[in-house]
């Protein structure tokens, strides 16, 4: 976990009086909308169809048991009693009031929670690996260098009016669980061959209306380069960019347009010129910084200890743990996905009560810790595995125990039509529908690893470009309609789906989506094959003419 | 006043004014007597371009009683009572279309 320092501290309790402020000079209307609006983005702060939406960002995505228990009782004391978690490790709450929004920030920033860099065109929220710090696979803690990010671009004034919005994801595994490959800036933590730390950096990644994969712009930046390069990176895209055309304006637009070799020419001129000055990060910088992370205690332990072995006899709680529990760093100990998916229910959801029984689980077996995955998945990233039996039951009780990680009803969708000012479709109610027909869980197992994701418009904040599945809703005469793409990822191999053929209503998708489904499981080539290699395998040809034939 | 784009809006059949109150959110209409009401029922309905660009441009003069003031569709009963007219209105009056978290 990081630390916050009392500059942290009092920075936070000085924007919330700011806010506090303004909201007082909006409500007396001595602040226009015109005027009001800009300052409330600047704070995470929309209006959408009915009501308020304070959007809070969790810093690569990770949260201690306080803070999470301070969310519940945001959700709980200010809106109606849950909370919806994004694809950019954010937390939303839909229904707050205005009036009630300076108490609420207040008390989150007590605990260091705050909505700054979940709107606007800066520099957002920066993302990384749930499983950041307990993966076997990681080169560092990808954490460090976010949260060296981070406090290098919270409100950055040259930063702070871009083009557009501006995101970076970093992965320091060759796994990449933080979509990398579709951010502005992503960047792949790895040792070159002289064992030295650096960053692969991808630029002009992103999905929205004009979908790209990141190019790749320096195979290899040493670490202490990162604030100097990032800067090279702004000011290029500062300079550049185009501020004319909203729909243009995102840095893959320019990477696209001068093409990936001009824009590198141009970062690394910038990059010269700066490279050695004031944003060089020295050893004791990092170190200030990595020191602020406070690891736990782990206790020498063994894998697969005797109550953990004594309780797979337990058919429901051995489904789970194959579902959910990944291998850790530290041997006795696992890291555990919380599923938000349970059948039926919105993905990314969360009750008060369920909250708070993840930060209890969280102080009781996790070192108070907690994660957020762009999956809309909580994850605990230290459990011993001897607690993993009386870990399972307590989630088990809360309906947090679905195990469906990775599986076809684990679905990526953002809120649509049902909340969203932007959207031209739902996406909720069609998640649900889904997940029914695949409630089965046996059935859902067989099927094997299948990402679903749907976006309600094109600003694909479900990302449902990179779904092995992906579902669009747009709108046509009135009526709701969804493209439907096969074959997109958004791992390490990250690629944009291909499109299945036309829209179809809403009423024929969950039938449809079955249709795709069945129609793997005949032409896999067998049960190791997933659907997303049989998609590369055959194309989208062959189920284009299953499918559109049954419908 | 209303923005150029409002003033070139084409109205085929009923619309109304619809916003969001200022200090929840909560979605209003505009009502004959130049205020606000949650209650679609208060709603005044017109049928021109120009009737709605006037009851637009009456409902911006003043934005700390509601925000985002637009022209919407709505359709009108046999009885004469006032529904939304798409379905973006529909989930705006009635809420989201699943139940929610509780």
């Amino acid at each position: 976990m990081y630390v916050y320092d009392e500059f942290d501290r009092e920075f936070l309790a000085e924007r919330v009086a700011e806010f506090r402020d303004q909201v007082a000079r909006r409500l007396e209307g001595t602040l226009t909308e015109d005027e009001f609006k800009p300052l409330r983005l600047m704070n995470g702060v929309y209006l959408q169809l009915h009501a308020y939406m304070l959007r809070v960002a969790i810093p690569y995505g990770t949260l201690n048991s306080d803070q999470l228990r301070r969310l519940a009782h945001v959700a709980r004391t200010y809106d109606r009693g849950y909370g919806h978690f994004t694809t950019r490790q954010n937390i939303q709450f839909n229904w707050i009031r205005l009036e009630d929004l300076p108490d609420a920030m207040a008390a989150l920033a007590e605990v260091g929670v705050h909505g700054i860099q979940t709107s606007g065109n800066c520099i957002r929220n920066v993302t990384t690996d749930q499983w950041a710090g307990a993966t076997p696979e990681e080169f560092d803690d990808p954490r460090i260098w976010a949260e060296i990010l981070r406090q290098y671009s919270t409100l950055h004034p040259e930063f702070t009016y871009l083009p557009r919005k501006f995101k970076i994801a970093i992965t320091a595994a060759p796994k990449d669980r933080a979509a990398t490959k579709v951010h502005d800036v992503g960047l792949r933590l790895h040792r070159n061959e002289a064992g030295e730390l650096g960053f692969e950096v991808l630029v002009g990644g992103g999905l929205g209306r004009t979908p790209f994969v990141g190019k790749l712009v320096r195979p290899f930046l040493p670490v202490q380069h990162l604030l100097s390069y990032i800067e090279a990176i702004m000011r290029v895209y500062n300079q550049y960019g185009r501020r004319d055309n909203i729909y243009k304006a995102r840095i893959k637009i320019l990477v696209h347009e001068i093409g990936a070799e001009e824009f590198s020419r141009a970062v690394e001129a910038e990059w010269e010129s700066i490279r050695d000055g004031a944003l060089h990060l020295t050893p004791e910088m990092i170190a200030e910084i990595r020191a602020r992370f406070l690891y736990p205690a782990f206790e020498a332990a063994q894998d697969q200890p005797a109550e953990l072995v004594e309780a797979l006899g337990d058919e429901r709680f051995a489904t789970w743990y194959a579902n959910a529990v990944h291998r850790h760093k530290v041997s006795g100990y696992a890291i555990v996905t919380v599923s938000l998916k349970p059948i039926g229910a919105p993905p990314g959801d969360a009750t008060a009560d369920q909250m708070e029984v993840v930060a209890a689980l969280a102080d009781d077996y996790g070192f108070r810790e907690i994660r957020v995955g762009h999956e809309q998945n909580l994850c605990l990233p230290n459990v011993a595995q001897k607690d993993l039996p009386a870990l399972w039951r307590r989630l088990d009780a809360a309906g947090l125990a679905t195990p469906n990680v990775n599986h076809i009803s684990d679905i990526i969708a953002c809120p649509g039509l049902d909340y969203c000012a932007l959207a031209n479709a739902r996406a909720i109610p069609v998640a649900q529908e889904i997940a029914k027909r695949f409630s089965d869980l046996d059935r859902s197992r067989g099927i094997g690893r299948l990402h679903v994701n749907i976006s309600g418009c094109i600003n694909a904040c479900g990302h449902h470009h990179v779904g092995h599945i992906g579902i669009l809703g747009v709108e046509k005469n009135g009526q709701e309609f969804y493209q439907i793409t096969l074959g997109g990822r958004a791992d390490e191999k990250a690629q944009l789906g291909t499109l299945l053929g036309p829209a179809v209503s809403y009423e024929q998708v969950p039938g449809l989506i079955e249709d795709v489904v069945d129609t793997y499981m005949e032409l896999r080539a067998g049960p190791h094959e997933l659907f997303i290699d049989t998609v590369a395998r055959l194309g989208v040809e062959p189920f284009k003419e299953r499918v559109y034939a049954a419908h | 006043m209303a923005s150029p784009l409002q003033q070139k809006l084409k109205v085929h059949g009923p619309v109304a004014v619809t916003a969001n109150r200022l200090t929840d959110g909560a979605v209003v209409w505009r009502t004959r007597h130049e205020d606000w009401s949650v209650d679609l029922a208060d709603a005044a309905v017109v049928t021109t371009a120009d009737e709605a660009i006037a009851l637009l441009a009456g409902a911006q003069k003043r934005d700390v009683d509601a925000v985002g003031a637009y022209v919407a569709p709505v359709e009108l009963g046999a009885d004469g009572e006032v529904r939304p007219g798409n379905l973006r209105e529909r989930i705006r009056v009635a809420g989201p279309t699943f139940e929610l978290p509780h």
